[in-house]
Parts: C-alpha cells; structure tokens; sequence
C-alpha cells in the first residue's frame, strides 16, 4: 500500500512498524480474485440450472403438444333410431358379454350400418369404425332406457378417415373428411376411452388401461417385495451384522448389484424365474419379481446412509435409559432413517416404472387387449406399451405414443408426490 | 498405582472397580484401575484430556459394548454383583446404571415422549395417570418442571441447551436408577447453565450415586464429595474433594491442580 512507512538511514520498516499482513496490495487483489472466483461459480451454476429447466420444458412442451392429438379421435355423428330397429334389451342382470352377444345376433352391426348410410351416405357409412357398434352396445347395457327413443351418437371413424382428417392418407380420404367436417358429421373430440381401453391394432380404438392397471399391479409387487426386505437387509448389515471380510464383501456386492444393467436382470428373470414358473410368462408377477431384484441394490444402499445419518448421540441416549438394541431400531433409528430411505425407494420404483428392456425379455412384449385381471393374468407395462406403439407403422399410433407417455410422466409424478408427501409426513410427527 | 488418602473414611458403596484395564483393539485406555463409588454420594472424575476418565465412565454401565474392538478385563461390581458376567443382563444394567452425555441428546420427540420413554420400555408403570406422575416427577426434580409445564408436547430439541441436559437428566432419573453417570454435562453449556445443572446434581446426591466426568476443576470442587485424579489410564490419587484440592499427596496430581498441565 501507498501509506507505507519511511523510516531514516533506510531502516527495514518492518522491524519499527509491521505492516499488517491483511492490509498490503497483494491481500486486496487476492480478495478481489477470490470474490470473481465466487460470482464465476454462481453464473455457473445458475447456467447450469437454466440449462437443465430449458431442456426440460422443451421436453414437455413437446410431449404435451403431441400428446393432446393422442388424447382425441375423429368422431362421426351417427343419428341412430332404436324404435325403428326393433331391437330387444338384454333382460336384466345379464353380463355386458352377454348384452354384447344378444344384441349381435338381433343384428346390431346392420342396424348401425343403415343408420351410418342414412346420416353419412354411403361412402362415409363405409369409413364408421368396423368396431363402433360395439360401443353402442356397451352404452346399451348401462343405459337400456335409449333403446326407446332416437339417439345422436358419436362414433369412432376408421383409422383412414382419420389419417385423412389429419390431412395425410389417401386423397379420397382426405375430400371424404373434408366434406363430412362442413356438413359437421366429422370431428375431433376429446377421448376419455384412451383411459378405460386396451391395446388394440386400431388407433382409433386403442387405449392404455391394461397398460397403466399391468404396471399398478407390478409397482405393487415389486414395492411389496423390494420395500420390506430392502430395509430389513439396510437395518442388519447397519445395525447387526459383524464388521468382517464377509460382510465387506457383501456391501461391495450390493453396490456391483445397483451397478448391474437392467437388461441382465431380465435375463436374470428369464432364465431362472421363467424356468421355474412357465406359466407365469407375461404377468405381472414376474414382471415385479423381476423389477425388485433390480430395486432392491437400491433400496439397501440408501437405507443403509439413511442409517448411517441418525446420530449415534440418539442410539447411545436411547442405550442409556435400557432400551435392548432391537428398541434402539425400531424405536429411533428407524423412525428418523425412514424419510431418507423412502426418497431410495422412490427413486429405485421410478426407474422400475420406466423399465423397459427386462420385461420385454420375459414376455411383456405381448399384445394383450384386454386389461390384467389379477397378478397372474397376461399384460402389458406403460413403458413397454409406449415402445410397442412407437413401432407401429399407422400414423395414428404416434400421437397415441406421446398421450402415453404423459400418462407415464403422470404416474411417476403421482407416485413422487406420495412419497414427498409420505416423508413430510414422517419428518413432522417428531 | 495409585495413591488413597489415609484418613478417607468409608462410606457404604455401590459400585467397586477392580483391576479393571480396557482396551480398544491392542490401545490399552485404562491400566489396572479399582475405586469404590459410594452411594448417595458425588464421585468426580479429572484429569487432562484422554487420559481414560470418560473410558471408566462408561465401562460402568457397559456403554462400551456398542464399540466393537473395546474389550474390559477386571470387575466392576454393582451391590456386590459382576457386571460384567454372564448373569448381568445389560439393559437391566442400564436401567440401574443411568446416564447422561456430554452434549445433550434429547429424542426428536416431544418433551413428555422424551421422559415417558424409558417407562414405558421397561413397563414401570401402572395407568397413564402413574406415567403423567413420573414424568412430572422427574421434570420436578430436574428443576424444569416450571419451565415446560405448559409445554410438554413441545418438541425437546426445540429447548435450549441448558434445558436440554435438564431434560436429559430428567429422562434418566425416570427410569428411578441407582446411579447415574454424567460425562462432562456442562461442557456444552454457558455459566448460568451449568450452574442450574450443579444446584441440580447437589440435590439428587442425596438420592443417587452420581459419577461426573469433568475438565472443570472448579466445579469437581463444588459439586462432588470425593475426586479421582486420572493420568494415562491410571487413577492418580483418590480421595476427599477436599482433600485432593488442598493437599494432594502425588507431585503429578499437585501438578494438575495448580494448573501446570491439562
């Protein structure tokens, strides 16, 4: 600094005065430099940030904008006239089956069909769904009351007229769409079946409830599976288990485990699970036994540092007024590590929600059209939905791809939310 | 070896060391050391820092067990019973033997969960209202019973630090032990603190035998009846508080006091 001190007959100044070690040039420009590293460091990281949020409303915004085609159909207005049909109601307490099966035989899909013609002419009545009846049938047996009268109803177009709706396909189709959409015959409208269907090899008509029920029931078994022994495992190699090579050897086992790319468990599945259990191929079941070996690495390492985070001050306390060690765990190590492990867990669950490659392995590939009944009946997951459709060669089957994957982001959120929810929940009730 | 004071008198005891040595893998903390701890009285333990005295405190109600490589040789009796043998049952141990830790632990749990604990586990208790009664109790004779009445389903780790250890105390004396160990309790604490915590250990003196750990030896002096002078896993010199402070016997225990060291 300037104000440095002379001193007569050239006197070193420091053994007078010592200037202090904080106050020279050289600390300022080392504060100053030290101040720039900070707001460098800052800047990156807010960059970081802004890089990562834009990525992921771009993710979105195209996954919303492509999949709101999905959640939609083209949809022909069908007058139809019951009276006039003759048709029968299925007496009461018949199975919707049973209704579907009478009304076919009292020729449903004829009556349909001239009642298309009549309101469509003949070459739209041609383009009305081969399956739409179906759906009246379906209407008819939870409502039998509007076989009494005239009904306006919306039917699904076929996959064609659609593509020409959408201005693709054939040019036929496309002056076809054009037309009925003037005289107000043809449009969007919004699909609530997308979410009550199955997979079908119509656009039209396909629909990701088997899906979405096919990974409800898997999450299950593989939540009820990997959660519990998961933890279990976490509390013994914590709490119990020796400190020895043996146990050493385990812990670098568990960590290979969590390692292990997720198409070796499915072969895992395949060769021993499928082995044991032929009859279980493509259900549920072993899809989530399958899926719990992959979460469970997962589950058991972060159990084991939400362990590992509870103070030994809190064991010793507990240890202190006589409480045996398997009080200690139950009574304060696990209460104040289960918010830790349930953000593992959730963690662990939402990659095996989004697992795709070991369930095609062990037969979810299949093209299952009706719903899972239970957790040993054929079905399908929501991601290996999405990449079966993904494959299809129909244009519709696209936006049906990217309204699926929304019902998968939509599962995910739900499921984290519960889980932030869950360990609120179980950080507040100290 | 250590020394004891010739005019010490004897006092009926509770617990009593003998030739006790631990070890933390092949480190020897502790060499060859016997006391007595009477009942009903203070016992204080100094000495310079890992000099063994928090080690002996807590091969006292077997703390030690949960670290792995410490192994205790020698016996520690409790009204004439090995602890350390196989009939000992550890938790019942503790429950005779309390303690309390250098920094205070409560449980994240309420103020009334925090003492209500150790009843509840050993089932000491008839009713809820005999719970409500020793959890008052306690609080009372903790001194902090004016101070959280109001307030007993407060958090405990939402009071202050000198309530804290109170609260800690509390939840030791509600298990109604025989003798209670206390390992460095005012270290975390400001004055006025620690000196609510030594009013506090002079009343329950009466009661328990307590054993404290202390760097202070101010408060050695204040609180406790009889003084232990720690040196290298060894006691020094045993004998009255006063005795000790006044005229110690060793040149390493003069040493120590006077402040030459520690």
């Amino acid at each position: 600094m300037s104000e440095a001190i002379t001193t007569p007959a050239g006197e070193p100044p420091a053994a007078l005065e010592p200037v202090s070690a904080h106050r020279t040039e050289r600390f300022e420009q080392r504060l100053k430099a030290r101040y720039a590293q900070e707001r460098r460091f800052k800047a990156l990281g807010l960059a970081a940030i802004s890089f990562s949020v834009l990525v992921l409303i771009l993710l979105l915004g195209n996954m919303l904008l492509n999949g709101i085609g999905g959640f939609q159909r083209a949809e022909l207005s069908v007058e139809v006239d019951f009276v006039q049909s003759g048709l029968q109601a299925p007496t009461s307490g018949a199975t919707a089956a049973e209704t579907m099966r009478s009304l076919d035989e009292q020729g449903l899909r004829s009556v349909v069909y001239r009642a298309a013609q009549q309101s469509l002419g003949a070459a739209g009545a041609d383009q009305l769904n081969s399956e739409a009846w179906r759906e009246i049938a379906a209407t008819i047996h939870t409502n039998p009351a509007i076989l009494t009268r005239k009904e306006l109803l919306s039917l699904p177009a076929s996959a064609d007229l659609s593509a020409g709706y959408s201005g693709e396909g054939t040019r036929e189709m496309q002056e076809l769409a054009s037309e009925l959409v003037a005289r107000d015959l043809l449009r969007k409208s919004l699909d609530i079946g997308f979410l009550e269907r199955s997979d079908a090899t119509d656009p039209q008509l396909a629909g990701i409830w088997g899906a979405l029920k096919g990974s409800v029931l898997t999450m299950l078994v593989t939540f009820l599976l990997a959660f519990p022994i998961g933890i279990m495992a976490a509390l013994y190699l914590e709490e119990y288990a020796p400190k020895n090579r043996w146990t050493d050897f385990l812990e670098v086992s568990i960590n290979n485990l969590a390692a292990v790319p997720s198409i070796i468990f499915g072969l895992l599945g395949l060769f021993f699970l499928m082995t044991a259990f032929p009859t279980l191929r493509s259900t549920p079941i072993i899809a989530g036994v399958t899926l719990a070996l992959m979460t469970m690495p997962v589950i058991v390492i972060s159990g084991r540092n939400a362990i590992k985070a509870v103070p030994p001050s809190i064991r010793d306390g507990a240890l202190a007024v006589g409480a045996s060690p398997v009080q200690v765990v139950f009574h304060h190590v696990l209460p104040l590590a289960l918010p830790g492990m349930l953000t593992g867990t959730i963690i662990g669950m939402a990659r095996a929600l989004g697992e795709t490659a070991p369930l095609i392995l062990i037969g979810l590939r299949a093209f299952v059209a009706t719903p899972p009944e239970g957790f040993t009946s054929a079905a399908t997951v929501l991601p290996v939905q999405i990449f079966l459709w993904s494959d299809e060669i129909d244009r519709g089957f696209v936006e049906r791809t990217s309204a699926a994957i929304i019902v998968l982001l939509i599962v995910l959120l739900l499921m984290n939310g519960l889980a932030i929810y869950l360990r609120n929940k179980f950080e507040k009730s100290w | 070896m250590t020394v004891t004071h010739p005019n010490l008198e004897a006092l009926e005891p509770k617990m009593n060391a003998e030739g006790v040595s631990v070890y933390y893998g092949d480190k020897q903390a502790i060499k060859d050391v016997s006391i007595g701890i009477p009942a009903k009285y203070v016992t204080a333990f100094i000495g310079p820092s890992g000099c063994g005295k928090s080690t002996f405190l807590r091969a006292l109600n077997r703390m030690n067990d949960t670290i792995p490589t410490a192994r205790v040789e020698g016996q520690i009796e409790l009204d004439g019973e090995n602890i350390y043998s196989t009939g000992m049952d550890v938790v019942q141990l503790r429950a005779r033997v309390g303690m309390v830790f250098q920094k205070p632990n409560p449980f994240p749990k309420s103020i009334y969960d925090n003492i209500a604990y150790g009843p509840r586990i050993h089932g000491i208790f008839e009713q809820k209202s005999d719970l409500d009664e020793i959890v008052e109790n306690s609080l009372k004779r903790a001194g902090l019973w004016d101070e959280v009445k109001d307030r007993l389903s407060d958090p405990g780790t939402a009071l202050s630090g000198g309530q804290q250890q109170r609260l800690c105390i509390a939840r030791a004396i509600a298990v109604d032990p025989e003798v209670i160990l206390m390992d460095e309790p005012c270290s975390a604490l400001d004055p006025i603190a620690t000196a609510k915590i030594e009013e506090l250990i002079a009343e329950l003196s009466g009661r328990y035998a307590i054993v404290i750990v202390t760097h202070s030896m101010q408060q050695a002096a204040r609180v406790s009846d009889r003084t232990a002078f720690f040196h290298l896993g060894e006691i020094v010199e045993y004998g009255r508080t006063s005795d000790i402070f006044t005229k110690p016997i060793e040149q390493r225990t003069k040493d120590y006091i006077t402040g030459r060291y520690g």
